[in-house]
């Protein structure tokens, strides 16, 4: 399998309501030891031949990411065992 | 003769009827575009309604911004041709880099939706010549994604420039930063907001007929006399000379 990650974040700068409604849900949990959180996506994408960095890179800049206010880190997982 | 305005419809467009509606309302030929169709008919100024195009998947007006018909608006926009984004049409055209900064889920989490009170910044835009400076007028906000951002820098810039065309007054709906509520390209013929002034242009359905200035505000940028004014011409004494 040729897939590619690209994980998308909010920059540290924008702030992320739904991470801070999250974060403020955990003492409901009993736990208290959480300073906050942030809420990011993840995108798998599967080559059809080789798994493209580069390729991946322009997806992510184009079009999953919007550099404005997100940051997107790419990588390709080592493969595992088929599933 | 008076102006062709398009009205784009994007799958999830929910207000290209009422944008179609007010352009006629103000005068002008409404003239429905589809976004897979690259050709623009020849129009005059063009509107990006609001609703959920694509559904909002991925981030709001990210997939509209790869229509075939917004490689040509964005070509023509280039061009000067006057572009007016409302609400989900602000967001494409933030997402299509014909404005700057992006919006952002509502700071309060909730979908806002009421009657808002906002005060025009710019009347040199091509959707606000209509007004007076600093004229505030009531026209129906609605969304989850609005909070407008932007660096201090660009929003500085903005300022600066006189490029912020409203703002809100009194609770800032959604968190948008400096209370910006619309913003303008450099040359004044792009234009987005997120409020709705097309559900403000008559007495039946909205808050006011605030919002109709907009829209007319494209016939005095392109110099067309409206349909209207071409009767109020015509009825006037002498008019026949």
């Amino acid at each position: 399998m040729a897939r590619v990650v690209v994980d998308v974040m909010l920059k540290p700068e924008i702030l992320d309501p739904q991470g801070q409604a999250v974060a403020d849900a955990l003492p409901r949990l009993g736990i208290s030891e959480v300073a906050s959180v942030r809420i990011g996506r993840r995108v798998e994408i599967e080559f059809t031949g080789e798994a493209d960095l580069e390729r991946a890179r322009e997806i992510a800049d184009k079009l999953l990411a919007n550099p404005v206010i997100e940051d997107f880190a790419v990588s390709a997982p080592q493969e595992g065992p088929a599933a | 003769m008076s102006a062709r305005v398009g009205v784009v419809t994007f799958p999830g467009s929910l207000d290209d009827g009422d944008a179609a509606r007010a352009v006629r309302l103000a005068g002008g030929d409404a003239v429905r575009l589809w976004h897979a169709d690259a050709d623009l008919h020849g129009v005059d100024a063009v509107v990006l309604p609001g609703g959920f195009s694509y559904g909002d998947y991925l981030r709001a007006g990210a997939i509209a911004r790869f229509a075939p018909v917004m490689t040509s608006i964005v070509a023509a926009a280039g061009a000067g041709l006057p572009v007016l984004g409302i609400c989900n049409g602000f967001q494409v055209l933030c997402e299509a880099h014909l404005l700057p900064g992006a919006l952002t889920r509502n700071q309060h989490l909730h979908f806002r939706n009421r009657d808002q009170v906002l005060r025009i910044e710019s009347t040199r835009t091509a959707f606000t010549r209509a007004y007076a400076d600093a004229q505030e007028i009531l026209v129906p906000v609605k969304n989850g994604e609005g909070c407008y951002v932007a660096d201090a820098r660009t929003l500085d810039a903005l300022e600066a420039e006189g490029r912020v065309v409203a703002r809100y007054v009194g609770e800032n709906p959604n968190g948008s930063l400096r209370d910006i509520a619309g913003i303008t390209n450099e040359a004044g013929n792009v234009v987005g907001l997120m409020p709705h002034p097309e559900h403000a242009v008559e007495a039946l359905t909205g808050p006011s007929q605030d919002g109709l200035g907009f829209f007319t505000s494209i016939f005095s940028h392109l110099g067309r006399p409206t349909a209207a004014s071409d009767t109020a011409a015509a009825n006037a004494p002498g008019a026949s000379v």
